[in-house]
């Protein structure tokens, strides 16, 4: 089983028509995903590398029966996007789009809230079931289907560890990326939730950062609700406090931000911390092993 | 993007909040000038971006429109250092000229974005003066948080409840003035943050926003032409400059061990993993995705600025960024800049076989790795060698 989403997914890209958007849109058919519509007002009516075009997310849902949206639309019109598809009762909203607005992802993040919505993002890599689907820009080609369900607040990071589990074996359930804004969608919880009730997950593996204090909230609820083995790495811990390191939501403004607070929590959770990037995979396998 | 003292009162008197009056000057006449036509005592305050200016000695009383212009004669031009400046200190250019207040007491806040309801949140505390991070560590109950609902914005009686809080009964209309006026600030700006501290009562019963600092959220400055134009460019090291331009995110550290890194988390995982091997990292970059010849040799060049520089280690997992088209833009930059540094690259994902086989045929000193440990530990053998 995969967790939120699978081949049967039906998914509409808004903003498919753009550079990017032709791009990852391409990534995702040849993955397998089942992409059943574009969104670009203006190019209603035409068809896009297979795929029929709308000029309304409400529109292509009528006509196609998409349940999941995937945004790459560029930042001034992002937000916009996400209300649309909502607007449009999808349930499942993957956002892309990296250097939204704070302002604006405050009012969609407002707005979708109390509607039953699953919004993944902004600025992340997407969401990817190992040899089921792809919603996102993650290389497919290092996912193996396997064991563990991945979150990770970072793109190239959460590929170096998926390519470390799946060359130890383990492989993969779902991997997840929750974006490196301050104003995000799901965080970890979220995951751990689904992980801890997905009966292909043996392992959640949770990949964190400097910045915030969600992997403290996760710690909390991983002592709480979750049975199954968490491995944690926070990246971070040479990061200097009050520099802001790349992503928008990676800069240490108190004590809960620092990079060993959050290990520190993880570990007292029960969560096995590993400090050396280039041993997670080893670690889950491992433990799996035992 | 960080605003003046001076450019934020200004934005926060727009929304009628009470400023104390004042005039930024650039020459020691100045000073003088406005000392006179304000009419002295006048305090004298460095205008750089960064905090912790008083006890630096950014900020100065004077007694007379004399005193004023010899104050101002040493402050332009001395180099301040602040907690917040690191030690090589910032040049001051800018002093505020204002009217001294007569301070009954100092009051704090602030509006940010608050990360776990997504929402903006005012913090205020009674013990102004202060920085918020003393004040939650000693007096945690002295701070008092408001998260507000952005659709329908602050209504005035979360206004009156942050004001009763702050103990201010008798200027509740004053206080709520202010507290609305920044709300509407922080979001017709898109500041990323608001700040206020102090703010004060003065001892004629009046509310004074004493100091100010706004930041604006760099991602909505394309909708902001005006507030662009208050850029401090002189403010910015050329470091920064040119990586914002090149958009590549840089950060100075302390090591010798330079890092070219493709992606935020994995160049931060990338110094930790320097540092558990032994070595300390120079630097934070992320060169993002993409990326051709040019923005790597200005990678190059932003790492190499730093003549600690002993050896450099590049980690570039492929993923839509192939690792053939880095490997050519490594090497032709390499090539450029005449780079002699021992470097380790380290090569995983799209098309990793091909950028390897590219960089060995090279002919430059490239050591290159398929795993990420093993490529660790050569550059901090480079380094110490």
């Amino acid at each position: 089983m995969s967790i939120l989403v699978n081949k049967n997914t039906k998914v509409v890209i808004q903003g498919m028509t753009g550079k990017e958007g032709t791009i990852h849109a391409t990534g995702c058919i040849d993955y397998g995903t089942n992409v059943v519509a574009g969104v670009t007002p203006g190019k209603g009516g035409t068809t896009h590398l297979g795929v029929p075009v709308f000029n309304t997310v409400m529109e292509a849902v009528e006509k196609t029966g998409a349940n999941c949206s995937l945004i790459f639309v560029p930042p001034p019109f992002a937000a916009d996007a996400i209300v649309e598809a909502a607007d449009a009762n999808l349930k499942l909203i993957v956002c892309i789009t990296e250097g939204i607005p704070v302002r604006d992802m405050v009012m969609a993040k407002r707005f979708i809230e109390g509607k039953g919505i699953t919004l993944i993002g902004p600025n992340c890599p997407g969401i990817l079931s190992a040899d089921e689907c792809k919603i996102g820009i993650m290389p497919g080609n290092i996912f193996k289907k396997g064991k563990a369900g991945v979150i990770s607040r970072s793109g190239t990071l959460v590929y170096e560890i998926v390519d470390q589990l799946t060359n130890e074996g383990v492989g993969e359930t779902t991997c997840a990326g929750l974006g490196g804004d301050p104003v995000i969608g799901t965080k970890y919880n979220f995951w751990l939730e689904q992980f801890q009730n997905d009966p292909d997950t043996e392992a959640i593996v949770m990949v964190g950062e400097i910045g915030g204090d969600d992997e403290v909230v996760a710690a909390d609820y991983i002592k709480k609700h979750v049975t199954k083995p968490v491995v944690a790495f926070i990246a971070g811990r040479t990061a200097p406090e009050g520099k802001r390191m790349g992503h928008a939501g990676a800069i240490i403004t108190g004590k809960k931000g620092t990079a060993m607070y959050k290990m520190n929590a993880l570990r007292e959770a029960g969560a096995t911390v590993v400090e050396n990037p280039a041993l997670i995979g080893k670690a889950v396998r491992n433990l799996l092993s035992n | 993007m960080k605003l003046h003292e001076f450019q934020s009162k200004g934005i926060l008197a727009h929304y009628g909040i009470s400023v104390p009056n004042g005039v930024v000057v650039t020459e020691p006449q100045e000073a003088w000038v406005v000392a006179k036509q304000l009419g002295a005592p006048v305090i004298l305050k460095a205008q750089v971006h960064a905090g912790g200016r008083g006890e630096a000695g950014g900020v100065k009383i004077a007694k007379s429109a004399e005193e004023a212009e010899s104050i101002a004669k040493k402050m332009i031009g001395m180099k301040l250092v602040t907690k917040q400046t690191g030690a090589g200190g910032k040049i001051v250019k800018k002093l505020l000229v204002e009217k001294t207040a007569n301070i009954e007491k100092e009051f704090y806040i602030s509006i940010s974005i608050d990360r776990k309801s997504g929402r903006p949140m005012f913090l205020a505390s009674s013990e102004g003066g202060m920085s918020i991070e003393e004040v939650s560590e000693t007096n945690p109950d002295a701070i008092f948080m408001r998260t507000i609902d952005p659709t329908i914005g602050i209504m005035p009686s979360q206004a009156r409840e942050i004001a009763y809080r702050l103990g201010l009964s008798k200027q509740v209309k004053q206080t709520s003035k202010l507290i609305i006026g920044i709300y509407k600030a922080f979001i017709d700006t898109d500041a990323s943050m608001v700040e206020l501290n102090p703010f004060i009562l003065t001892k004629e019963g009046d509310i004074l926003a004493l100091d100010a600092k706004i930041n604006i959220d760099d991602s909505a400055m394309f909708r902001h032409k005006d507030i662009a134009k208050l850029r401090d460019v002189t403010e910015e090291t050329e470091t920064e400059i040119k990586s914002s331009f090149y958009g590549l995110s840089f950060v100075q550290l302390e090591g010798n061990i330079g890092c070219m890194v493709n992606g935020a988390g994995l160049a931060m995982a990338t110094m930790d993993l320097i540092k558990i091997s032994g070595g300390e990292p120079a630097n934070f970059l992320d060169i993002g995705g993409g990326a051709g010849k040019e923005k790597v040799g200005h990678a190059f060049s932003l790492i190499l600025q730093d003549e600690n520089i002993k050896a450099i280690l590049i980690n570039i997992f492929g993923g839509i960024t192939r690792c053939d088209e880095v490997a050519n833009g490594i090497i032709s930059a390499a090539k450029e800049l005449g780079l002699t540094l021992p470097m380790a690259v380290r090569l995983k994902g799209a098309n990793f076989e091909e950028g390897s086989k590219i960089l060995k045929e090279s002919g430059l000193k490239f050591e290159v790795y398929s795993s990420l440990n093993d490529a660790a530990a050569a550059a901090v053998k480079m380094a110490n060698a």
